[in-house]
């Protein structure tokens, strides 16, 4: 199990490396030209020092290398002093964002908090109610709680959230006023009233995720229990006069969470990266908000680390997965 | 079963039956089948449904989704709302002439929705064929030739590591450009968009019929045909991606779900269609700023968008069951 972990690992880095070159080349192929937004008036000239200023003079090949000494030596080295007081990083140049000329790893960790809260407990809602679920439309299967399952569960597949998102928008904050439809990210919570109304603006957006991510998750957890209900071992528990309850929720559902708990492990890159449309539509500055403002203003450094930590995330947790599902399954052995 | 038959009487009978009871094709089979899936048969309807208003709906309807109104004609016209609304408050601007009333430029909502959805299907099931071409070219290829296995399933998995979404934004917003001058602005976009999702969305279909191909690969008939010398296209074409087609079916109707939902995402951030070109998902995020006002207008295309997709995916459940011989007759 160990020499399996080290060697992904190992795989990982080249495959990170790939992909981070494939990004920077899709952004360097790239037709647009940061300067575009300059205005027409600034002379030719002083709009080459600008390139320039922004590191755009030089080839490909040694910007690539810059950005990946920056991202993978210099930023570990500010995370240090952030949290031991040292002094590695002094007088090195970090990634620097183009729209607001500020390390863009500082404007990351100001945005991560709020995208890790609502996405965040949009995933553990969701885990909290597809388990139940998926477990009992598994028990009866065919039953009408079953049909209604897979119905409202094709129903959240089907439903994309900029359609849910503003939907309930439309019901529950303009017809009848009972929350906010833009999270408000300066909201300090100190009081009781201050947590009822952070509740309130959280409510709508992690129940529009939270129904994507359950019509998922519950068809993973039925498909499972519903493999295990006819294996043999469950007749024998039943035979030797277990309680029902304790065959279905201890034998069965031990056996079944195999495969899901890597579901919701290879989920997990999502609670970072995926909710950029619900950010959207309910204003959230998170993440995925940062990501789009950044696309649109070509800051092509922001972009570029942003998509990149999502692609580290997505390697990280497949590994986690894979890993976990060995674990967690003793019939299953890599070596 | 004649084994069984002999020994039987009453199995007699029944494998007498059997053989009197007119032959049968595979794709009847497949289709009595379909029919008892209920929800499939209902998806199936809809869809169609929808694709026949999409297609011939704007050539009978009286209204042009691109004429914009001007001089008092648009004071006239704009913002009317649908006729049914006319039940709760009659007293609202609306016309017989405009059955779901118009925008705020005064161009009618059901002539753009049937425009959008043109636009928006022909999307979906564009890049829906590219990425089944891609999927199965690349399954096939990987499956078959063993060379490539490693290389094409490595390549497999890196797209898989890829975070899509960013990139597809990323890509749509650079390349918009240099497409449009091209082409031209909604051509370009077209062809960007399809390529983004197909290039995007292969992999699932690749990893299918991969594992599919693999198996066949084994079988006695492959063999049977390699061993009269019969060359590897060949075996491909006519032995091995003839038995894969249910797979790969399957995958086609799931892909136009993902297409048009993507598409749609794209154009509801704004980085899709131009503005006035309509598509379901550009006409959602128009319709966002004024709902307070006017919330029909973010709730028809909003209910035509999740329609079709819900339609698709029980269609494609459907064809599922239909196409897996181990369900199918019991």
């Amino acid at each position: 199990m160990l020499t399996f972990t080290i060697r992904r690992l190992i795989l990982a880095v080249p495959t990170l490396l790939f992909i981070s070159l494939v990004i920077f080349l899709l952004l360097e192929l790239a037709p647009g030209d940061p300067m575009a937004q300059v205005p027409l008036t600034v002379p030719p000239e002083v709009k080459e020092k600008m390139r320039l200023a922004l590191g755009l003079g030089e080839p490909v090949h040694i910007r690539f290398w810059k950005w990946l000494v920056q991202f993978f030596w210099i930023e570990p080295q500010v995370l240090l002093d952030h949290y031991f007081g040292t002094t590695f990083s002094e007088g090195d140049l970090r990634v620097i964002s183009w729209q607001t000329r500020s390390p863009v790893m500082d404007i990351v960790v100001q945005r991560l908090p709020q995208t890790l809260w609502v996405v965040g407990t949009a995933y553990v809602v969701a885990i909290l109610i597809a388990l139940p679920i998926g477990i009992y439309s598994a028990y009866r299967q065919y039953s009408w709680f079953d049909q209604m399952g897979t119905f409202v569960s094709m129903v959240g597949f089907s439903v994309p959230p900029f359609f849910s998102g503003v939907l309930v928008i439309v019901i529950f904050s303009v017809q009848l006023g009972w929350f906010p439809s833009i999270y408000d990210t300066t909201l300090v919570v100190d009081s009781w009233d201050s947590f009822v109304k952070q509740l309130q603006q959280m409510i709508m957006p992690v129940m529009v995720l939270a129904l994507q991510i359950t019509a998922q998750l519950s068809r993973f957890m039925r498909a499972s229990m519903l493999d295990n209900l006819n294996q043999d071992y469950v007749r024998t528990a039943r035979a030797k006069g277990l309680s029902e309850y304790i065959v279905v929720m201890v034998h069965v559902l031990r056996n079944s969470m195999i495969p899901v708990v890597t579901v919701i492990a290879l989920g997990i890159p999502s609670i970072f990266g995926g909710a950029i449309i619900t950010e959207q539509v309910f204003k959230v500055n998170g993440i995925g908000q940062l990501l789009i403002g950044a696309i649109q203003a070509n800051d092509l450094p922001m972009v570029q680390t942003l998509t990149f930590i999502f692609a580290v995330l997505i390697v990280l947790f497949n590994l986690i997965a894979d890993v976990l599902y060995g674990i967690l399954d003793p019939r299953i052995r890599y070596d | 079963m004649t084994d069984a038959a002999k020994q039987e009487p009453l199995q007699h009978s029944n494998a007498q039956q059997e053989a009197d009871r007119p032959t049968r094709s595979q794709w009847r089979d497949v289709w009595d089948q379909f029919k008892s899936h209920r929800g499939a048969l209902a998806g199936g309807m809809l869809f169609l449904l929808i694709c026949v208003g999409v297609i011939f709906g704007p050539l009978v309807y009286w209204n042009d989704a691109q004429y914009l109104p001007t001089g008092r004609d648009f004071i006239k016209l704009r913002d009317m709302r649908p006729v049914y609304h006319g039940l709760w408050d009659p007293s609202a601007k609306m016309n017989w002439a405009y059955p779901l009333g118009t925008d705020n430029l005064g161009r009618d909502t059901l002539a753009r929705l049937m425009f959008g959805g043109r636009v928006s299907l022909a999307v979906g099931i564009a890049a829906m064929v590219l990425a089944l071409l891609l999927g199965s070219l690349v399954g096939v290829l990987s499956g078959y030739f063993k060379k490539l296995d490693g290389l094409l399933m490595r390549l497999t998995d890196l797209f898989l590591a890829l975070p899509l979404l960013p990139m597809i934004l990323v890509a749509a917003v650079l390349f918009r450009e240099s497409l449009s001058k091209s082409i031209g602005p909604e051509g370009g976009v077209f062809v960007l968009i399809v390529c983004l999702i197909g290039i995007t969305s292969w992999m699932p279909t690749a990893r299918i019929v991969r594992g599919d191909v693999l198996a066949i690969k084994e079988r006695e008939f492959v063999l049977a045909a390699r061993s009269i010398g019969t060359k590897p296209g060949k075996i491909i074409s006519r032995h091995i991606l003839p038995n894969v087609l249910s797979p790969i079916m399957v995958s086609a109707t799931l892909g136009i779900a993902t297409a048009i939902i993507t598409e749609s995402a794209l154009s509801f951030l704004g980085f899709g269609f131009p503005p006035d070109f309509p598509t379901w998902g550009r006409l959602l995020n128009d319709a966002v700023d004024r709902m307070t006002l006017f919330p029909e207008r973010v709730l028809w295309p909003g209910i035509l968008i999740s329609l079709t997709v819900l339609s698709v995916n029980y269609l494609g459940d459907g064809l599922r069951d239909a196409l897996d011989p181990r369900i199918r007759g019991r």
